[in-house]
């Protein structure tokens, strides 16, 4: 969300989850009194709500840019040590039964963010791309 | 007839090249077939690695003397504490020792810069003295900078090691990992039929002095390792089920390579190392040719709650069951992760055998061997009267 300077004293955020019914996580804010702001915002809702909410936004001037979230991972430093495949549900982190080397099926990935935690190595990070 | 071979005999064998060597894997596979007295006769030396997160490690830094001296009796790399009750510019950095403005970075991570030739800020304070006048000093240090570096680790290469599961409805943040609640995984630590003292268990051949491969460079065993117990429950193997048998190790870190040493940070429980072990067991006789020819069917270890205060056991299980990606525990099955890296482990199993097919390497006998009849006493919670208990 980029906002144009007079939105920056307008309690968006509070609009979307009391009227839109949108449980949001703010991811990054970049927020200053008379100039242009940016908010990474992840949203959970229906469909219908979070267009309604995108809907409120464009019409108070914020500019909404839809992104995915992926998981990457370091794969020249991982270790295969197994930790992340403990936690990834997901079935996207799996050990080789035969070389026991990690494997990484992003197809599979769902983006729970266990992983990110779970590497001791701190190898995985979360990156967002344009969703459209 | 039975085979024995002495240490010099398969020396000289590896100094002429004609030496057998298999790893620990590739030997189990040959006893499917082979009996244990002619594996003794074939194959020389076996090796063993193992490649998992080792709490207990640290490494002896000396850093030289600066104009004017300094007897530092405060001391920080990279922000993390060192100790300061070594002389003047000695000191042991511990690698699960945290940066307190940083707790995500250790002695570990400062312990991997060092090898990678990184430099690492130090910084130390002494009260001064007349042979030591100075009192502060903020510098950087490096793997050439310093006279001596060398890391000694109290406790490593665990003979076995326990799974973990948390029956608890919370997930827990452990050194085994992040487990899951109501036992929705668990974790595994050891390299099961590749690991070095499950392949010994009764250390016939692993002492003091013995020659190991450890983070890339060739080290000794020096003692054994701290918590070092020999009277665990065993299997009808012999082998422990459980954590038991422990080694103290040293070896030269300027040598190092941090392909098979590396700094970890483990979520809600603080910095870790994983390192790199590899032992070469000669095949002296047809008992030691048994003992290596074990394989992950015939290699038990208990499954423990690490949600529960005192760890409770919930079962037994195998090597080979863990490994298949799924054990039964109480009636339910559960998913197995591994947290130790078995590829790294193999990786060093492999060169170990080509530096001894080479004749890089050789196996030193033991100058003593451990104690055998050893257990593990607790820490008694004394309540300490004002004024102390003497």
């Amino acid at each position: 969300m980029r906002f144009p300077p007079q939105s920056g004293d307008k309690p968006l955020s509070y609009v979307l989850v009391k009227d839109y019914d949108i449980s949001i996580n703010i991811l990054k804010a970049e927020v200053m009194p008379g100039k242009r702001g940016n908010l990474l915002l992840e949203m959970e809702a229906t469909e219908e709500n979070i267009e309604k909410g995108i809907a409120y936004l464009k019409e108070h001037h914020v500019e909404c840019q839809p992104l995915d979230k992926q998981i990457k991972l370091d794969q020249e430093r991982c270790i295969s040590c197994g930790n992340c495949t403990a936690v990834c549900f997901a079935g996207a982190l799996t050990m080789n039964p035969e070389t026991w080397e990690l494997e990484f099926n992003k197809d599979e990935c769902v983006a729970c963010e266990l992983c990110v935690k779970a590497c001791p190595l701190g190898l995985f990070e979360i990156h967002f791309s344009n969703g459209d | 007839m039975s085979v024995t071979k002495s240490y010099s005999e398969i020396n000289k064998k590896i100094k002429q090249g004609s030496a057998v060597i298999l790893t620990a894997e590739e030997v189990a596979e040959m006893a499917r077939t082979a009996t244990p007295e002619e594996i003794a006769e074939k194959v020389d030396v076996v090796t063993t690695a193992t490649f998992g997160a080792m709490c207990s490690s640290g490494a002896f830094i000396n850093f030289g003397h600066a104009d004017p001296q300094i007897r530092m009796e405060k001391i920080r790399l990279n922000g993390v504490p060192a100790y300061e009750g070594l002389a003047a510019v000695d000191t042991y950095i511990g690698a699960t020792a945290v940066n307190p403005d940083n707790p995500t970075y250790g002695g570990a991570h400062v312990i991997q810069e060092l090898i990678e030739g990184k430099d690492v800020e130090l910084e130390a304070w002494g009260k001064g003295t007349d042979c030591y006048p100075r009192k502060h000093i903020h510098t950087v240090i490096n793997k050439n900078s310093v006279n001596e570096m060398f890391l000694f680790n109290p406790r490593n290469a665990y003979q076995n090691y326990n799974v973990a599961v948390n029956t608890t409805a919370k997930t827990k943040y452990t050194y085994m990992g992040t487990l899951l609640p109501n036992m929705r995984n668990a974790t595994y630590s050891t390299s099961g039929e590749l690991s070095p003292l499950l392949n010994d268990p009764e250390l016939k051949t692993i002492g003091i002095g013995t020659r190991i491969f450890i983070g890339g460079t060739t080290g000794y065993v020096v003692w054994p390792g701290t918590q070092f117990h020999t009277t665990r429950p065993k299997d009808e193997n012999g082998v422990p089920v459980t954590n038991a048998a422990t080694l103290a190790v040293i070896g030269n870190l300027k040598e190092m390579n941090s392909e098979f040493i590396q700094a970890a940070y483990y979520e809600r429980y603080g910095v870790s190392i994983f390192i790199g072990i590899g032992i070469p067991i000669p095949v002296i006789n047809a008992e030691i040719a048994r003992r290596v020819s074990i394989n992950n069917s015939e290699i038990q270890t208990s499954v423990l709650d690490y949600g529960t205060v005192g760890t409770p056991k919930l079962g037994q299980v195998t090597y080979e069951q863990l490994r298949s990606g799924e054990i039964e525990v109480n009636g339910q099955k559960i998913r197995t992760a591994p947290v130790a890296s078995l590829a790294k482990a193999r990786k060093i199993a492999a060169l170990l055998k080509s530096q001894l097919q080479q004749g890089q390497f050789w196996v030193q006998e033991p100058v003593q061997l451990f104690p055998t009849n050893t257990s593990l006493k607790a820490l008694k919670d004394i309540e300490v009267k004002e004024g102390g208990n003497a």
